[in-house]
């Protein structure tokens, strides 16, 4: 991490890797999607609607995942001063927001035919909508503490706050059994979706997850250069 | 019910979404390094 420190040696390794990450992302997701919706058989019991797990499931690890990568953020900027650290977060901000919203919809899409139901203030639901807010606010507070010109620390305290909703929504679905349906994936204990089913789904995960990757170093990237153009009108007006 | 609308909505939302991010991201990244490159050059 503290190689990466240094924004032009960062630069020099974002550049072919936004490339990479967007061309490989793309080939994924649509082969995961293709496969999705044409080649897996309809699950007994959901039908057709079961299809829409290849784009939620991967929006809801996304969603999460990238409030995980604020709080690494975060932890580095407060701890270890890092220099990337309040620009990786503020990259990270804007893609967790877009694939929690995802997850919402989909799920929100998913729940109608399958539960009869657009919404309920079930456990998962509620703590999800509740990441797609802090989400909303840590993007608020960001920009503002960066107008003002801080240091991006109340942003950063935030991002550590913020995640201890991580953990609720992983366990909602054990603390309160309500309508949404059990952990039936684990990266270690197995799944209880048939592999007839499942096999697309790693596509889509590796797919969306690059994608994700490719916006914040895209992000990134953007904020370095205002960076930069910030610094040189002030040297210019000085 | 018919489930296919269903399907069809929750990709368009997935797809929609994640273009307009990456659309966005790759705009404002553009759009700031060419303004980077063109105050260096002068």
């Amino acid at each position: 991490m503290h190689a990466l420190a240094n924004p032009a040696r960062f630069l020099r390794i974002a550049r072919p890797a936004t490339i990479w990450l967007l061309a490989v992302g793309l080939a994924l997701a649509l082969l995961g999607i293709s496969a999705g919706l044409t080649l897996t058989p309809p699950d007994y019991l959901q039908g057709e609607t079961v299809r829409i797990l290849y784009v939620h499931v991967p929006s809801a690890w996304l969603g999460m995942g990238g409030w995980l990568g604020i709080a690494a953020a975060s932890i580095s900027q407060l701890v270890w001063r890092h220099p990337l650290a309040a620009v990786a977060g503020r990259a990270v901000a804007p893609a967790g927001a877009t694939f929690a919203a995802i997850c919402l919809l989909t799920g929100s899409i998913w729940g109608r035919p399958t539960w009869g139901t657009w919404w309920e203030w079930d456990g998962r639901l509620t703590s999800m909508l509740i990441l797609f807010f802090l989400y909303l606010g840590y993007v608020a507070l960001a920009s503002a503490e960066r107008e003002r010109g801080g240091e991006g620390r109340i942003a950063a305290i935030y991002g550590l706050v913020g995640a201890v909703n991580l953990p609720i929504i992983h366990y909602s679905v054990l603390w309160w059994r309500t309508l949404h349906q059990g952990q039936s994936i684990s990266v270690t204990g197995g799944s209880s979706i048939d592999n007839a089913i499942l096999w697309p789904l790693p596509l889509t995960m590796i797919g969306f997850s690059f994608l994700f990757g490719a916006a914040v170093l895209m992000r990134m990237r953007a904020e370095l250069a205002e960076a930069k153009v910030e610094a040189r009108m002030r040297r210019l007006g000085a | 019910m018919n489930p296919w609308p269903f399907v069809a909505a929750a990709y368009t939302v997935a797809i929609s979404l994640t273009v307009g991010l990456l659309a966005w991201s790759y705009i404002s990244m553009r759009s700031a390094e060419a303004a980077a490159d063109s105050l260096r050059r002068k």
